[in-house]
């Protein structure tokens, strides 16, 4: 808390609803294709064009509501956020104003002080706008793609009080909404986007002016925003100087905020419920249908996996921050003979794997980027648990998996990658490697054990990596205490 | 020039069905005695922007080849229509007699467009209208104005003027228009024709240029309410692409249309006593307490009743269609269709210089009206409260509609007005709306229907309003209204069987 002072933030985050098709028309709601090509009349705004809601976007809504403890409101309404901007065809938004779908939910998170409620205010659903692409030749030009594309705005309560706070919300926010299957939440390719809201005080006295910095998207972005924006409040307000209500802009390379419009200017949405849409209504019926359709949260698999699977908290925490994952380990947990060496497995080396894999750097997984069944991955935990292969040669294997999918122990079979445990093969290697390398024995003997290291990899390399090197290392200590 | 306008141009459309059945005509001569009376008459009138010769005749040609084959599409296959230039056809200009829209050429076509070629009837081309629909004279087009066909110094009404005047001068047998404040009523009524504006949610509104989106409806415009009936019947209907369409309202129109000596018996027409006091002109009373008596002689009750909240309706109307509109017409900002400034600094210069150039005043006066009135700090006076006399007018309705099955009043104050006598004073202007405004308020159906002439021989109109699923009741009654004593018959501006003018 720097010079006494404490930040206060609320974060309104924007999560791209993963439904067939768009809000209000029947073009597919796809990321990455040629501009201009699901688009249609209504999500254009052409003259004479009307909305018609897509009822999936109302129960993937509700779910999310549901899963972040919202009350979800039996009757809401679209309203008409009315502003002119070139990526906004109609030149109003269809959106939910007066009265959104859901209000006074919360999520819990787990941060470095422990355990921390944070409050959501409101939920409400909007179409996406679309892109404005700018081009240094040409000018600039309008992707319609992502116009329609159905969203909800997640409105926190202003009780984060860290950066800290603010990713591990996001990341328990993500989680949640991936679970529920609502959304892929993939910051990278904007279908999860925040803006944060942050003012500063001191502890008692009342909340200072806020800025927004809208559109950030990455966690490091989020957490590097704050702590720039925090410092320069803190540094306005000891010289002396007020912090103005404004939106500011984050810039990644600088590391500092930049003032972008002062919200006093900014416009009066004229918000008034869309006539071409009727209220949205919600039985109780469709509530308790919509209820059972939400699986298992991340919480309660945490706690399920270290009860069942007896896994750690820490690791039981990582593999349900993704529901892919946790769903992954849950597959081969099933299968494995030790599911703790399994989540080792995939916490330790799958995860290493998959970074080195990530040449773009995009920070993103999904079950496509580990292509390996669950399955197999478990054979290959236990073959190396049992130490059938050892974890140099599991190494190996991993990465033929990750090259072409395969049963490991058939592959260490054609590969004669079994763990070599054979006295007489692995005598005769010893021997072998003390009769080439006499120099090193004398040196051992001399008392210079770090030599050990490398008569044990030439040995090793003998077998071709595939001794059990526990018995190895027995046999070249005995072999040479016999010198 | 007028012997050259074929009798056909002066029938019903019952009776061209009626002629298309027994084969004594064929479409293509029908569409081809239509495009003949565009040609000679509409220089004069200017209802038409656009006039599909070729694609009406070959419409024409399938439906005459469909009829030889016995496989036509509907009772209207080849009848030709015309339609208000604010409902989108595809690969045609739409341009709702706006600068802004004087290219654009749409991509798409409207359901109701869609409807009437799926019925098989040709369409003959896009008709004048106050810009946007915003006026009650037609005045209001960029593309020039558009003359009464009963006097050619006088309004036709609006905004669907070209619509109703279309159908008066015997260009067309069947019109379009679109209603919002009384746009089909009030110019049926200036035109000494029939308008029909169902209950909202009737006609879908899918690829109708929206004015006020809460309050527009598609209607025809036709000689008699019983052709009327004939093309709600094709045009009514739930459409998945309006939200605000309800399937509920189709019926068959023309089965309550009935015959006898008494045939409106045992129904009740209420007179709102707020509609016949100050500002209606006495000729325009008079015509409608003759009607009340015509319609008390074939077997209905008439009686006095009141609706209180009448007299806010106006103010709430223009109010809550002026809210929607600036909301509406925001899309049409220069950047990606329509109208776009020659010179701009910025983006800001781009809009405001498009709309400025290419809205007329009418239009910006509305917008203007509308943004004010949804402005905060504003919309608790303005937009809620012209929201809560909605609520109070559709209650004060349905009480008065409860031992009547509709409401009769005028539809205008007064007869058709000259040209420009209205134009300085948009106030006087709105003020024409006053009865008409509370069936878009309310979302029920009302028709307009001719009952008389002013002493100036020009048209006068009477309204029939009803509940919301009485479209085919108010329509039977106006059937039966115009078939008693032929009270309609001759009213029209030309005599069509003699092939010489009237005046």
């Amino acid at each position: 808390m720097k010079l006494g002072y404490e930040m206060v933030i609320g974060l309104e985050t924007h999560v791209e609803l993963h439904t067939r098709s768009k809000i209000f028309c029947s073009c597919l709601n796809a990321f990455g294709a040629e501009p201009n090509t699901y688009v249609c009349p209504v999500c254009m705004g052409l003259p004479g064009a009307l909305p018609v809601f897509n009822e999936q976007v109302l129960r993937y809504a509700a779910m999310a509501g549901m899963a972040l403890n919202c009350h979800v409101h039996h009757r809401s309404r679209f309203d008409r956020k009315n502003y002119f901007y070139p990526d906004l065809p109609k030149a109003y938004q269809i959106s939910q104003f007066y009265r959104p779908l859901c209000e006074n939910g919360f999520l819990i998170v787990q941060t470095s002080g422990g355990e921390k409620r944070i409050g959501i205010t409101r939920i409400h659903m909007e179409e996406d706008a679309g892109k404005l692409l700018h081009d240094e030749k040409n000018g600039t030009a309008l992707d319609m793609n992502r116009c329609g594309v159905p969203l909800i705005e997640i409105v926190s309560e202003p009780d984060i009080r860290s950066a800290e706070e603010a990713v591990c919300y996001l990341r328990k926010l993500r989680a949640i909404l991936t679970y529920t299957g609502v959304s892929d939440c993939k910051m990278n390719e904007g279908s999860l986007r925040c803006d944060v809201n942050l003012s500063i005080h001191k502890p008692g006295e009342p909340f200072g002016t806020r800025t927004e910095m809208k559109n950030l998207n990455s966690f490091q972005s989020v957490e590097k925003a704050i702590e720039a924006e925090f410092e320069r409040q803190v540094a306005a307000v000891e010289a002396g100087e007020t912090v103005v209500q404004e939106t500011r802009r984050f810039d990644q390379k600088s590391g500092k905020t930049t003032s972008m419009r002062r919200k006093e200017n900014s416009a009066d949405y004229r918000y008034f419920p869309d006539p071409d849409l009727p209220e949205i209504y919600l039985t109780d019926e469709d509530m308790t249908a919509l209820r059972e359709k939400i699986p298992p949260l991340p919480d309660e698999r945490r706690e399920r996996y270290m009860k069942e699977y007896s896994v750690s908290a820490y690791a039981a925490e990582l593999l349900t921050a993704e529901r892919w994952l946790a769903d992954y380990f849950e597959r081969g947990a099933a299968k494995a003979e030790s599911p703790v060496a399994l989540a080792n497995l995939i916490l330790g080396e799958v995860f290493a794997q998959l970074t080195a894999r990530d040449t773009q750097h995009t920070g993103e997984r999904d079950e496509s980027s580990l292509p390996i069944s669950p399955e197999h991955l478990a054979k290959l935990s236990d073959l190396m648990n049992s130490g059938k292969v050892n974890s140099s040669t599991g190494k190996k294997i991993l990465g033929a998996l990750f090259q072409e999918d395969c049963d490991p122990e058939r592959y260490a079979q054609e590969h004669e990658l079994f763990t070599v445990s054979d006295d007489r093969v692995l005598n005769a290697a010893v021997e072998k490697v003390l009769a080439a390398n006499p120099d090193m024995v004398v040196s051992y003997k001399a008392g210079k054990l770090t030599v050990e290291k490398a008569l044990m990899g030439k040995a090793m390399a003998e077998t071709k990596g595939k001794a059990d090197p526990e018995r190895l290392r027995r046999l070249l200590l005995d072999s040479i205490a016999r010198l | 020039m007028n012997d050259r306008i074929p009798a056909l141009c002066g029938l019903t459309v019952v009776e061209l069905v009626r002629l298309l059945d027994r084969g004594e005509v064929s479409s293509t001569e029908i569409t081809r005695a239509y495009l003949n009376c565009i040609r000679e008459r509409d220089l004069q009138i200017h209802a038409f922007l656009e006039v599909f010769e070729e694609e009406a005749l070959a419409g024409a040609a399938m439906a005459d080849q469909r009829r030889a084959e016995k496989r036509t599409l509907s009772a209207l296959d080849g009848i030709p229509v015309a339609i208000k230039d604010n409902m989108v056809m595809k690969g045609h200009l739409c341009s709702c007699a706006s600068k802004m829209l004087a290219d654009f050429r749409s991509p798409y076509t409207s359901t109701v467009v869609a409807k009437l070629q799926a019925a098989g009837m040709p369409i003959l081309g896009r008709l004048n209208m106050d810009e946007f629909a915003m006026g009650s004279s037609t005045e209001n087009s960029a593309m020039g104005v558009t003359r009464n066909p009963w006097n050619l110094e006088y309004v036709p009404g609006g905004s669907s003027g070209g619509s109703a005047a279309a159908v008066a001068a015997g260009m067309t047998p069947v019109a379009l228009g679109s209603d919002t404040g009384g746009s089909i009523r009030q110019p049926a009524s200036f035109c000494g024709v029939v308008g029909v504006k169902p209950a909202y949610g009737t006609v879908s509104r899918y690829g109708l240029v929206a004015f006020a989106s809460s309050l527009d409806q598609i209607g025809p415009l036709c000689k008699t309410a019983a052709d009327a009936a004939l093309v709600m019947n094709v045009i009514a209907g739930y459409d998945a692409h309006d939200a605000t369409s309800d399937g509920a309202l189709q019926a068959n129109f023309t089965t309550d249309i009935k015959k006898g000596s008494a045939p409106l018996f045992g129904l009740c027409f209420g007179l709102p006593k707020e509609c016949f006091g100050q500002g209606l002109q006495e000729e325009v009373k008079d015509a409608l307490l003759h009607a009340a008596q015509r319609l008390k002689a074939l077997g209905a009750e008439v009686k006095e009743v009141s609706v209180p909240s009448l007299p806010y309706a106006l103010s709430a109307y223009y109010v809550i269609s002026s809210a929607e509109a600036s909301s509406n017409l925001a899309r049409f900002d220069g950047v990606r269709y329509g109208y776009r400034a020659k010179e701009y600094a910025d983006l800001d210069e781009l809009y405001r210089k498009s709309r400025q150039e290419a809205f007329g005043m009418e239009v910006k006066r509305r917008v203007m009206l509308g943004t004010f009135a949804l402005s905060s700090g504003y919309q608790d006076q303005y937009y809620l409260k012209a929201q809560q006399v909605r609520e109070l007018l559709r209650y004060d309705v349905a009480q008065a509609l409860t031992d009547c099955a509709a409401l009769l009043s005028p539809v205008a104050p007064t007869p058709a007005y000259r040209l420009g006598e209205k134009t300085a004073d948009p106030m006087e202007m709105y003020l024409g709306d006053i009865y008409t405004v509370p069936a878009n308020i309310t979302g029920l159906p009302a028709v307009s229907l001719p009952c008389g002439l002013s002493s100036s021989g020009l048209p006068i109109g009477m309204s029939l309003m009803g509940a919301r699923d009485s479209l085919p009741t108010l329509m039977g009654a106006a059937a039966c209204y115009e078939q008693s004593e032929k009270v309609n018959a001759g009213l029209h501006p030309y005599d069509f069987t003699e092939g010489s003018e009237r005046k």
